[in-house]
């Protein structure tokens, strides 16, 4: 077995600071550039070249732009509440922030002193604490827009917390199908359940997968779903009259969530920083050194932690998460925004009742796995697969065409007694 | 021409997918990001092609000697319907017209080319320009020399037999 030495106190200190310090510009950097990112694929989606002025292909624009920011004037309404409405950028920056420190990113780095899980704090409430975290984001973005004493502001807000309460609830129970085949909170034993199974948990649970993806889109206010902000209704909603730097706490924090998003996907789902088709990188602690997985007999197999596998799983948890990142920013370039009726209609009355469905069908199916004893591997996981892949059609069946998202079509036909809407006058059903 | 109006056919009750139709959308985007021809002009490094009848600021031709070929008839202040042009005109001892003051407003003008137009001796032309940026206002204010000192081809004008300048 790979004997491990602990860290001493004082090393655990010193690199813990040394890993948040790092964490938190990587972050950010990964936030400014995720700014430049966001409108250069824009452009590129609409055929345009977006920023490319400021530097080598526009690299130096989020330079330029937090500079425009520190040193333009802040604005403060006369009739807002003053010291809330400084408080709310505060509020929504500080868990966009902190949400990422529990993600697993790398392998566990060897270092002369011991070795250093790649995780800034490896809590053992694990996903309880980003839950818990990011759904305190609603109250700054609440907070500044009834601070803000402007009636769009306030609908933003209004929006914002209905919208960020109803998605809470499917985000957190679409995890509950990762927890149910983790068992456990933490996200290094997430990653390490998912190496052990042999799959990423995107296959097994392809309908939370689903559930999930579209939860984060609507926490972290991206279209299609920027109710709060809704630029044609609300001008921008919650931060209309925020300038300047307050503003630009408000756009760094809704890029954090993104990122914190992101990361959080490619950990739950999509094997964090595991690297596809090869055990040599699957480590975790247990007992009192690091191991690979257990033999038949059920004797663990040893693992030695490199700087080589760290960086290399390192690399494949940035491309994880980048890959989200441009997700995020393509769906946001492609799809309208909801009408706010559907936005709850698919909150409460589609994600709800199904990630509890799903939940029950998960566990259900756990149960007869473990009833037949079949062991924690390729085959659980395919079993597994092949109930959630017939459930994801099924569901995919049932969403799809207006059965449950109805256009405006639909609710008039429906008003009207059943069939057909009524044609509409000059329309090409009147002529028929 | 007549007037066309595009009917937007509404989706009718289960026909549409939405999966569907959200994947086609996903696809035409990611098919637009990575196509490398893009619609933008990098405009300092390349410049527009602008159309041979293109109306920017002003320019006054001049004769060889280098005095300026205006004859001071007054056509373009009469003709000038947004009144920019101010024009003073002397004669010297040989009864030859000339201009003591030319004055264009640019700020005035609405570059409509009628003074290009109505100039029987080819003098005052409207220009293929349009890079006026100033400091001050009153820049903007063109005397004589500056007219005169402009060298930026001018425009054509239009010609009924060659309607799109071609």
């Amino acid at each position: 077995m790979g004997e491990m030495q602990e860290l001493s106190t004082f090393w655990f200190v010193t690199i813990g600071a040394v890993k948040v310090v790092a964490v938190f510009t990587v972050v950010m950097g990964v936030v400014a550039y995720m700014t430049l990112a966001e409108r250069r694929v824009s452009a590129f989606i609409q055929d345009r070249l977006g920023p490319n002025r400021v530097g080598p292909f526009g690299l130096l624009q989020p330079i330029a732009d937090g500079l425009k920011n520190v040193i333009k004037e802040e604005t403060m309404p006369g009739t807002a509440a003053k010291f809330h409405f400084v408080l709310g950028p505060a509020l929504a920056i500080m868990p966009a922030v902190v949400t990422i420190a529990v993600i697993p990113f790398a392998a566990p780095l060897p270092t002369p002193v011991g070795t250093v899980d790649m995780v800034v704090a490896d809590v053992p409430i694990g996903i309880l604490y980003i839950l818990a975290l990011s759904s305190l984001a609603v109250y700054g973005i609440v907070l500044s827009g009834w601070a803000s004493n402007n009636k769009y502001a306030f609908l933003g807000g209004l929006r914002a917390s209905a919208q960020m309460i109803s998605y809470e609830v499917a985000l957190g129970l679409s995890v509950i199908a990762v927890l149910l085949l983790v068992g456990n909170v933490t996200l290094t034993e997430t990653v390490w359940k998912q190496q052990q199974l042999g799959m990423w948990f995107v296959f097994p649970l392809s309908l939370a997968f689903i559930f999930f993806l579209i939860s984060a889109l609507a926490e972290t206010n991206r279209l299609p779903f920027d109710m709060p902000e809704a630029e044609s209704e609300l001008i921008t909603g919650y931060h209309t009259e925020y300038s300047a730097m307050k503003f630009s706490m408000f756009f760094i924090a809704e890029y954090a969530h993104v990122v914190t998003a992101s990361a959080l996907l490619a950990t739950l789902f999509f094997g964090g920083w595991d690297i596809p088709f090869w055990t040599g990188d699957d480590m975790f602690r247990h007992e009192s050194g690091w191991i690979r997985g257990f033999d038949e007999a059920g004797v663990p197999i040893p693992a030695t932690p490199s700087v080589l596998i760290t960086l290399l799983t390192l690399g494949a948890f940035c491309a994880k998460t980048g890959f989200f990142l441009l997700l995020y920013i393509w769906i946001r370039w492609t799809l309208p925004r909801f009408r706010y009726d559907q936005v709850m209609h698919l909150g409460w009355k589609v994600l709800l009742p199904g990630a509890l469905g799903y939940i029950m069908l998960v566990a259900g199916t756990m149960l007869v796995l473990d009833q037949l004893e079949v062991p924690f591997g390729m085959l659980y996981g395919g079993a597994l697969t092949a109930v959630s892949g017939i459930t994801t059609l099924a569901f995919l069946f049932f969403v799809d065409r207006d059965r449950v998202i109805a256009g405006a079509h639909r609710r008039r036909g429906a008003a009207r007694g059943r069939g057909p809407p009524a044609p509409r006058a000059g329309g090409p059903a009147a002529s028929s | 021409m007549a007037i066309s109006v595009k009917v937007m056919r509404r989706p009718e009750p289960g026909r549409t997918s939405y999966m569907r139709a959200t994947l086609k959308g996903m696809s035409l985007t990611f098919k637009h990001m990575v196509r490398p021809t893009k619609v933008t002009l990098e405009y300092p490094e390349e410049q527009p092609d602008l159309h041979a009848r293109w109306r920017g600021t002003h320019r006054m031709e001049v004769h060889a000697d280098g005095r300026p070929k205006c004859v001071a008839c007054g056509l373009c202040p009469t003709v000038c319907p947004a009144n920019c042009i101010r024009l003073v005109g002397g004669e010297d001892d040989q009864g030859n017209r000339y201009p003591i003051v030319y004055e264009i407003d640019e700020f005035r003008c609405i570059f409509c080319g009628m003074c290009q137009e109505v100039c029987p001796v080819e003098a005052i032309h409207v220009g293929r320009h349009f890079e006026n940026a100033e400091y001050t206002r009153d820049r903007f204010v063109y005397d004589l020399d500056r007219l005169m000192e402009q060298d930026h081809p001018v425009t054509l004008l239009w010609d009924p037999s060659d309607p799109r300048s071609e």
